[in-house]
């Protein structure tokens, strides 16, 4: 566009930790003016640490910064806060809307940055008894929705919009800002329908024409393919490959992906002979037609069946709708469909149901819905099987009066301590000062302690650290193989379904896209995983 | 993507009904009492006139917070405070009629603003609770009131006339009269059409209020206010001062109030001083509701419609109670059972239309679902 030598974005050996973990290592990524790229990754690739450095989030900052410099026209920049990033030219689109929803799309457009008429009030008061000048609003509303190039209805209620339209909003929010250079779109084409991102695309291509830069997150590798001039393909906190669009096609990217290739070969042979075949093996859970409302993730007309002992694995990228399954089941969120168990239907919605019929469910959240944070071991131990099975109780008086039989709970804590190995003071400390990991093998104990049939775990390992991680799967698997007892494991770690799982079911778009073998190779993974990605 | 127009209007009917559920049941509830009450419909008109101009503008104070996401407010009972303390002092300097209420005006504003502060850097501790924070803080700001009134004034605060000064040489008698002020207001430019007396200068005063919200609302300041109400997260990440913004609604709606409340004693001609704020708040909230507003949405339209319904019921239904059970004390009862009541009312349909909506989210999924179904089925049935 113009002579001006530098670049307009240059990321130098960006480098990030968590507390010790890291997660950017050695970012290198330049873009000119107009350029758009296409920066894909899997979940935890740290495309969005990338993103937020970039925007100057308060989480960045608040967990010590970054290393490495950041370029804007040659010159360095460190933003201190959103407001600072956007100032210097940069807009971001996040996956999550941020629009008022009883205000009209040209109101978002314009939010805290309306145009005013002057009045004698402001004299006393300040700028803001000003009135806003409904017509100034309209225009500049009305000029970035032409730039946009993609048509809404200014003067409609967010609330009443359709999905794709809030997209559009922000996206007309962002490029209403006179001095934006370089717009981040996460993963905008999520929710739209394919009419609406093919418009998203062409406004992207228009976009660029006018000089504004575009990193562009997706899933959708094809749309990666159409619209970007270059791909970055980011995966565990690394750049591994940055290449012209034209030059590359959907498996190679996918390959570089999943990448792991060798590693992985290797682990899935080493569990194969202990894999289960079960073509033969009766059905313990058949889902069918299963619709789950869990915010951000939705399922949507899942049919699957469970093999009786088998230990399935329900994988792919996070907001897909695999997290949806198990709690839809258990009666956590709002859900529909038909689910039977052993040939009895289980009504949804009712989590007790579940329960009674030797159900056991270790959620995501172990800390909100797995635990008593502020109860002893014990108690966390025993509660659900005293609660719904009776166990642990001593009664009197033929039933009317029953007490706890704090000598069966404290030896059955003990058992699951030792054979776990939870790192504690003894059964009577509190779960809230444990470690993560630790916390997690209670969440299990809980389970076990319930003597469940069918056992549902969901992310058992995230956040725990490698030794803990280890345990907990073994101790899953010595649950399943020992007891018979049938696990359905949600997971978004790959490697981890693929270690410990006999078939593995990707979710796609809030539907299975299919289900394989764990000793499948991951490229076959890879491809269900996006296959039908919303 | 036009789908979801088709069901809506049948929702949309639905919904309307049960907002509207909460007038309804006041009008029918007036129109069965008035004719047993016997009241004559000069009689009746002239009581509501009366009434609506006390009241109007204490009720209107309450829709600034509504805007701004605070709910229905006890802030404004702070205000009623502040206004009777200015109206003691003033009551004390011998200064009558309008300069009189002027000066309590003037003297009531800087306690609002004081206390409105005070009050919503508190409720800003509390986002999500601030119908009940403010209701028990009320309680406790009366507690200071009543230090104030009982025990500093004669004492510390220079109180020298007899009259309101209780015997003991120290704190307010529990009445004081305002016989200097009374209806000195409602008389000038008061109309009489048909014997009913219309108080002319205090709905002008009304109608300002009414038009200064209009325009408020297309400010910046207004449009900040609805923003941080729908979402306060959204509007921080546009840079809204989010706290800055509710405080200001809470010190308006003090303000206000304390305008309000000084317009409502002149009118009874007396204070009550322990007790005239004590029960303000939760009457003109339930005025509010009556008018068919909700926690979240509440207009001017609401405000009159409220008090009018409201303060029928008051008149007649004593008198209907008292002819069906020969008792005039059932008024007062049902007074205050009415405004609990309606208030609960209002509470829990704010929730069920929210889990209502909820609901409605795993409906609209699950007839996507269907239809999607129906698709495939058609496509398989093609093939």
């Amino acid at each position: 566009m113009n002579e001006n030598k530098a670049p307009l974005l240059e990321m130098r050996n960006i480098k990030k930790d968590f507390f010790g973990n890291q997660v950017l290592t050695d970012i290198n990524l330049t873009l000119e003016a107009g350029q758009v790229l296409g920066l894909v990754g899997e979940n935890g690739a740290g495309k969005s640490t990338l993103m937020k450095i970039l925007f100057g989030a308060a989480d960045i900052l608040e967990t010590g910064g970054y290393g490495g410099d950041i370029l804007l026209d040659g010159q360095k920049v460190s933003f201190s806060s959103p407001f600072d990033a956007i100032a210097a030219g940069i807009g971001m689109v996040h996956q999550e809307f941020s629009l008022i929803p009883g205000f009209e799309a040209e109101e978002n457009i314009v939010l805290n940055r309306e145009p005013k008429k002057p009045n004698l009030l402001d004299e006393i008061f300040g700028d803001r008894l000003d009135t806003l000048d409904r017509k100034a609003m309209d225009e500049i509303a009305e000029k970035a929705i032409e730039k946009m190039g993609v048509s809404i209805d200014r003067h409609m209620v967010i609330s009443s919009m359709p999905v794709g339209h809030k997209q559009f909003t922000e996206i007309a929010r962002e490029l209403s800002k006179e001095q934006l250079r370089l717009l981040i779109l996460d993963e905008p084409t999520a929710v739209l329908t394919e009419r609406e991102a093919e418009a998203l695309l062409d406004s992207i291509r228009g976009m660029s024409a006018r000089g504004i830069t575009v990193i562009f997150i997706t899933h959708r590798l094809q749309e990666i393919l159409s619209v970007c001039d270059t791909v970055a393909v980011m995966r565990d906190g690394v750049l591994v490959e940055k290449v012209p669009a034209a030059q590359t096609n959907v498996q190679e990217i996918t390959h570089w992906m999943m990448g792991r290739a060798s590693s992985s070969s290797a682990s899935g042979k080493a569990a194969k002979e202990d894999r289960r075949d079960g073509k033969d093996a009766r059905t313990a859970l058949k889902i069918r037609k299963l619709w789950v409302d869990m915010p951000g993730e939705t399922v949507r007309n899942v049919n699957l069946d469970v093999r009786e002992g088998e230990i399935l694995g329900i994988g792919g990228l996070a907001g897909q709708g695999k997290l949806g399954i198990p709690n839809g089941i258990m009666g956590l969120y709002d859900a529909g469909g038909k689910v039977e168990f052993e040939g009895q239907e289980i009504p949804l919605n009712n989590p007790r149901k579940c329960l009674d019929s030797s159900f056991a469910f270790v959620s995501e959240d172990r800390r909100g819905v797995g635990l008593l944070l502020d109860e002893s071991l014990e108690w966390n131990v025993a509660f659900p099987a005293m609660q719904i099975q009776n166990k642990f109780l001593k009664t009197y008086l033929g039933g009317l009066i029953k007490w706890r039989d704090e000598k069966a709970i404290r030896e059955i804590t003990e058992k699951y301590i030792d054979e776990l190995k939870i790192k504690c003071t003894g059964s009577k400390q509190n779960a809230r000062e444990l470690s993560g990991g630790n916390q997690q093998k209670i969440c299990l104990a809980k389970a076990f302690a319930l003597e469940p049939r069918l056992l549902f775990v969901s992310e058992p390992t995230r956040g725990i650290d490698v030794g803990a991680k280890a345990l907990v799967l073994n101790a899953l698997k010595k649950f399943n193989r020992e007891n018979g007892v049938t696990v359905v494991m949600v997971s978004s770690e790959l490697e981890e379904l693929r270690s410990i799982c006999d078939r593995i079911a990707i979710v796609s778009g809030g539907k299975i896209s299919g289900i394989l073998p764990a000793a499948e190779s991951v490229e076959k993974f890879g491809e269900l995983m996006l296959s039908n990605v919303i | 993507m036009n789908k979801n127009t088709e069901n809506k209007t049948p929702l949309n009917w639905g919904a309307m009904l049960r907002q509207a559920s909460v007038p309804i049941m006041f009008i029918i509830i007036c129109v069965i009492c008035i004719p047993i009450s016997g009241l004559s419909a000069n009689m009746l008109i002239n009581e509501i006139i009366t009434r609506m101009g006390r009241n109007a503008f204490l009720i209107l104070s309450l829709l600034i917070p509504i805007m701004a996401g605070m709910g229905l407010n006890f802030g404004m009972t702070l205000g009623a405070m502040a206004a009777e303390i200015g109206l003691i002092l003033v009551s004390d300097w011998q200064i009558i009629g309008i300069p009189g209420m002027v000066l309590a005006a003037i003297v009531s504003v800087p306690i609002s603003v004081l206390l409105g502060i005070f009050c919503g850097r508190i409720l800003n501790q509390a986002k999500g609770r601030e119908m009940i924070t403010s209701y028990i803080m009320s309680f406790f700001v009366n507690g200071i009131y009543q230090l104030v009134v009982l025990y500093l004034m004669g004492s510390v605060i220079p109180i020298r006339h007899a009259s309101i000064k209780l015997p003991r040489g120290y704190g307010i008698r529990n009445t004081v009269s305002l016989l200097g002020m009374r209806q000195k207001l409602d008389n000038v430019l008061a109309i009489n059409v048909a014997g009913v007396k219309i108080p002319l200068l205090t709905f002008i005063i009304i109608g300002l209020l009414c038009l200064f919200i209009v325009w408020f609302r297309r400010t910046k300041l207004g449009q900040d206010m609805r923003a941080v109400g729908q979402d306060m997260e959204v509007a921080r990440d546009a840079g809204i001062n989010v706290e800055r913004t509710r405080i200001i609604s809470i010190v308006m709606s003090t303000v206000l109030a304390g305008l309000g409340m000084v317009i409502y004693l002149q009118n009874m001609g007396n204070i009550a001083t322990y007790s005239a704020h004590s029960q303000i708040g939760m009457f003109c909230i339930a005025a509010l509701l009556v008018g068919g507003a909700s926690v979240d949405r509440a207009s001017i339209g609401n405000v009159f419609l409220g008090v009018i319904l409201f303060h029928t019921m008051f008149i007649v239904a004593p008198r209907a109670g008292a002819y069906i059970t020969g008792d005039s004390m059932i008024g007062e009862y049902f007074r205050v059972f009415v405004s609990y009541a309606v208030i609960t009312i209002a509470l829990v349909m704010y929730e069920t239309n929210k889990r209502r909506a909820r609901n409605a989210s795993g409906q609209r999924l699950a007839a996507a679902q269907k239809e999607d179904e129906e698709k495939t089925a058609g496509k398989e049935g093609e093939q």
